[in-house]
């Protein structure tokens, strides 16, 4: 057993494992959606799909909260402005055709100031009383697209805005199937690989900023905010910042939902939307980038693979006895409980918050510093 | 060094500071006692620019700081300890002191720094790699005060750097504060520890509700018989 471990351990410290490691993510990640589509069919290389654009709202939301510590509960706002900016200067709404390359960084730029919006008023606040507003604010975005359709109809209101223009890279539209070197590429795996490739780029950007000077700064005010501005931080700026930049991450997500789903109405971004992306980050691991994208997957996934309790019953019992809909919250919750209750740390939590929630032994440790510090 | 005129401020509606005058000249050593509520943290957080002064005016180096924001301080050489130390829980003690460092881009200089505190505090040399949070309090006391020294200031404030530390710890930590001194830093001190920071200052004040009720050299202060009946405990 011992050796195992050891063996294990001098096999995570070579550098050759670790590119083997990286070889093997990269061809797993190529194929999933060919084997995906094999073994359990279309619809759940969509649901895959899905989870990669989760993947990089959960990681914006991470900037505001696992960063900087603010919690914020009307996150889904910048994914809605994001989404709707898509819907409106890509479809026949309005007429307009804006192509992709535009309307991202255009996407990303409005859920940016509208981030600068919600935390500039929010900049005093901590704790509960951010989440109060927030939860507002996102309320106020949703209400806001809901009724928006007169007197001047911009958002059509509660009917959303559908014929969304699909995607297209120049002359390449992601709606369409391709071959590629004789390999059918149907539609849905084209948004598969655009979205894994911006995932990664998001991953990358948080990397980046987690061990940036801002991002030791973002750590710094979630710790102590008084102590951070002793330093010479400028605490003002640096919160904005992660608001800002959360919510361009948002904001991106929403324009690729919108061409992907070809339809937004206002119903897709209610509160519970904004909970969900906040127990992704929660149960994945506050903070830790591995833990939130492990969070997102599993909560995107979790729900689509509770819907066979339905066929489950069937077979197992001859007829349904619970409405799959309704045990797909039940068992969907007790889950949530669970984790929380034997992983409070989340599922992929960094070295550090497991050692803060195993505080027991540093505790010990605590009193006998103390004691020896009388001693001395 | 630093001059104050008038200085009044106001937390969360109630005059804390109601009107005061305060010097410290440069190398000099002063101390601000004071009972619980007296205005002395509101004070140091307002030279220190973490509150904004409802009135007065704060001088430093011939400039007037007034109501400018800490960060802008920090890099003038204006640095404060906050009460209760504020260390950074969840970073490791050399993270804490590299966040003492953020306002500065020298590199080579840090790195002199860092053993400059490593020297000054050999604990914190050896728990480099540990968090904050889990240091004792004596030592966090330590960091919290390495940590403003990353910053290179000329001038230091200390809110009440021996709260809640054991007798012996309460006397290491003056005595840094001393070996702080020496080094060339001016100090402001803000303590209940009225005998401590008396026998280690050249000057004192003493702030009842919000106003100074003495100001004086450090040992007349001591001889005083007003302040030894009330914080000396005689």
């Amino acid at each position: 057993m011992l050796e195992t471990a050891q063996r294990w351990a001098r096999f995570k410290r070579d550098p050759r494992a670790a590119w083997a490691a990286y070889v093997a993510l990269a061809v797993l990640l190529i194929a999933l959606p060919f084997v995906t589509d094999w073994m359990l069919g279309r619809t759940w290389v969509r649901i895959v799909a899905f989870a990669l654009l989760y993947i990089m709202l959960a990681l914006g939301l991470n900037i505001v909260v696992g960063y900087a510590g603010l919690l914020d509960l009307g996150y889904v706002a910048f994914f809605a402005v994001g989404a709707y900016l898509y819907a409106l200067l890509a479809s026949p709404h309005f007429g307009l055709h804006l192509p992709f390359w535009l309307l991202m960084p255009l996407c990303a730029a409005i859920a940016c100031i509208f981030g600068v919006l919600l935390g500039a008023p929010t900049l005093r606040l901590r704790g509960d009383y951010l989440a109060i507003v927030t939860l507002g604010f996102g309320e106020i975005i949703r209400i806001f697209l809901n009724n928006l359709n007169a007197p001047v109809n911009i958002t059509n209101g509660p009917q959303g805005v559908n014929l969304i223009d699909p995607i297209r890279l120049g002359d390449f539209s992601l709606a369409q199937p391709h071959s590629i070197a004789g390999i059918a590429v149907p539609s849905v795996y084209n948004y598969y690989y655009l979205f894994l490739a911006l995932a990664l780029a998001v991953i990358f950007v948080s990397i980046r900023l987690e061990n940036s000077r801002i991002g030791r700064a973002w750590v710094a005010i979630r710790e102590d905010e008084v102590a951070a501005a002793a330093m010479g931080i400028n605490t003002r700026n640096v919160k904005l910042l992660a608001f800002a930049m959360g919510a361009s991450f948002g904001g991106i997500s929403g324009g690729l939902f919108s061409g992907f789903q070809g339809f937004v109405s206002p119903e897709s971004f209610t509160v519970i939307e904004s909970i969900m992306i906040l127990c992704m980050v929660v149960l994945g691991g506050m903070g830790h980038i591995p833990g939130v994208a492990l969070g997102s997957v599993l909560l995107v996934v979790l729900p689509e693979a509770l819907r066979y309790l339905g066929p489950l019953q069937q077979a197992l019992f001859g007829r349904v006895l619970a409405d799959p809909a309704d045990l797909r919250l039940l068992v969907f919750g007790l889950a949530l409980v669970l984790v929380m209750q034997l992983r409070p740390s989340g599922l992929w939590p960094s070295k550090i918050r497991r050692r803060e929630f195993s505080a027991q032994g540093e505790e010990a440790r605590h009193e006998r510093e103390s004691v020896y510090d009388a001693a001395r | 060094m630093l001059e104050v005129k008038g200085l009044k401020v106001s937390y969360g509606g109630i005059n804390a500071v109601k009107g005061i005058d305060l010097e410290v000249r440069a190398k000099e050593m002063v101390t601000l006692i004071g009972a619980n509520g007296a205005g002395k943290t509101t004070t140091l957080k307002a030279l220190a620019g973490l509150l904004k002064p409802a009135e007065g005016r704060v001088h430093y180096n011939g400039r007037d700081i007034t109501g400018r924001p800490a960060f802008e301080l920090v890099r003038q050489g204006l640095a404060l300890v906050p009460e209760g130390r504020g260390v950074f829980a969840r970073l490791t003690v050399k993270e804490n002191l590299e966040m003492g460092a953020y306002s500065r881009g020298d590199r080579a200089r840090i790195a002199t720094d860092f053993d400059r505190v490593y020297a000054l505090f050999p604990r914190l040399a050896e728990r480099r790699r540990q968090m904050g949070g889990t240091l004792s309090g004596g030592e966090q006391q330590m960091l919290a005060i390495g940590r403003a020294l990353m910053s290179r200031p000329n001038l230091l404030l200390l809110d009440e750097p021996s709260m809640g530390l054991a007798p012996l710890m309460v006397r290491r930590i003056f005595e840094t504060v001393r070996a702080i001194a020496a080094e060339g830093v001016t100090l402001l001190l803000v303590e209940q520890n009225a005998k401590a920071a008396l026998e280690t200052c050249h000057r004192g004040y003493v702030m009842e509700s919000g106003l100074i009720a003495l100001a004086d050299t450090a040992p007349e202060l001591l001889n005083n018989p007003r302040v030894r009946q009330a914080y000396l405990g005689e």
